[in-house]
C-alpha cells in the first residue's frame, strides 16, 4: 500500500466519522462542532496508531454506489429466505437437514470477501462459518439455502461491484 | 386515524410475530448451529420490520435518519456476531448435526 493510498483512506475515514457526527448529533454551534472535529480526529489518530485502517480498498471509494443497489436485492433475499426459515419452524415435522458445505468465493479484496460472507450470514438459513482463501465454510439448514448460493448469484453480483465500483 | 399510522402499526406486529417465530425456531431445533439460523430471523426480519414501522411513523425526521441508521449497523454487526459465535462453536469441536442425525 503506497503512501498516497494510507492519506486517501484517512482522509475517507475522517470524512464518513464527521458526517456521521453530525447526523448524530443535531446540534451545530461552533463549540459543539469543535468538540466533535477533535473527537473525530482523535479517533481518525488513535485508529490508524491501532493499524486499523487495513482495508485493501478505502470506504468511500469504493462500497457506496454499486452497493446501494445490491443492498435492495439483498433485503428481497432476505424477506425470502426468512419465509422459508419460518415456514420451516412452523411445520410441525420441522422439516430441516443441516450440513456443512464449501462454496467458492470469487472476490479479490479482504472487504469484499467480508461483504460476501456477511451477505451469506445474513439470509437466513446460511451462515458462514469459515473463511479460507477463496473458500467460504457455510453452514446451511437445508438443501435449498445450499443450492441458491451454489448457483453463485450473490457471489457474481458482489465481484462484479467490486470490478468496476463506479458505473 | 391516518393510513400511515395503520401500516406502520401492521409492520409492527408482523415484525413482533416474526420475533415469536424466531423464538419459536430456537426453542425446536435440535442443536447450537440450528438454533443460530432460527435466531436470525429475529435478527433480520422482526428488526427490519418493526424498525421500518417505526421509520414510517414518525415520518421523514432526523429521528427516522437515526434509526435508519440502527437498522444499518444492525444488519452489519449481527452477521459478524453469528459468525463469531458459530466459528467458536466449530472450533471448541462442537459437531453440527447432520442430516443423517435428523431423520
Amino acid at each position: 500500500m503506497s503512501k498516497y493510498d494510507i492519506f486517501f483512506h484517512k482522509i475517507s475515514l475522517i470524512i464518513s466519522l464527521a458526517v456521521l457526527w453530525i447526523m448524530l448529533s443535531g446540534h451545530y454551534t461552533p463549540l459543539l462542532l469543535s468538540l466533535g472535529l477533535l473527537s473525530v480526529l482523535i479517533v481518525a489518530f488513535i485508529s490508524s496508531r491501532m493499524n486499523l485502517i487495513i482495508f485493501d480498498q478505502p470506504i468511500l471509494q469504493l462500497y457506496f454506489i454499486k452497493f446501494i443497489p445490491y443492498g435492495f436485492w439483498l433485503i428481497i433475499q432476505i424477506l425470502r429466505s426468512n419465509i422459508d426459515v419460518c415456514r420451516r419452524i412452523l411445520n410441525p415435522k420441522l422439516p430441516i437437514n443441516p450440513q456443512l458445505v464449501k462454496v467458492k468465493s470469487t472476490q479479490t479484496s479482504n472487504l469484499a470477501k467480508v461483504i460476501y460472507a456477511n451477505s451469506i450470514t445474513l439470509t437466513p438459513g446460511t451462515i458462514s462459518i469459515d473463511l479460507d482463501g477463496s473458500e467460504i465454510e457455510v453452514h446451511s439448514l437445508s438443501e435449498k439455502g445450499v443450492d441458491e448460493l451454489k448457483t453463485g448469484t450473490m457471489d457474481k453480483k458482489i465481484t462484479d461491484a467490486e470490478a468496476n465500483p463506479y458505473v | 386515524m391516518d393510513v400511515l399510522n395503520i401500516v406502520s402499526g401492521v409492520f409492527i406486529i408482523v415484525g413482533s410475530l416474526s420475533i415469536i417465530v424466531g423464538l419459536l425456531g430456537v426453542y425446536r431445533m435440535p442443536d447450537f448451529f440450528t438454533r443460530l439460523h432460527a435466531a436470525s430471523i429475529i435478527d433480520t426480519l422482526g428488526a427490519m420490520l418493526i424498525l421500518f414501522g417505526l421509520i414510517m411513523h414518525q415520518g421523514l425526521s432526523m429521528i427516522s435518519l437515526k434509526l435508519f441508521l440502527i437498522l444499518v449497523f444492525i444488519l452489519i454487526t449481527t452477521p459478524t456476531a453469528a459468525h463469531a459465535l458459530a466459528k467458536s462453536a466449530l472450533h471448541g469441536n462442537l459437531k453440527p448435526v447432520t442430516d443423517d442425525d435428523c431423520s
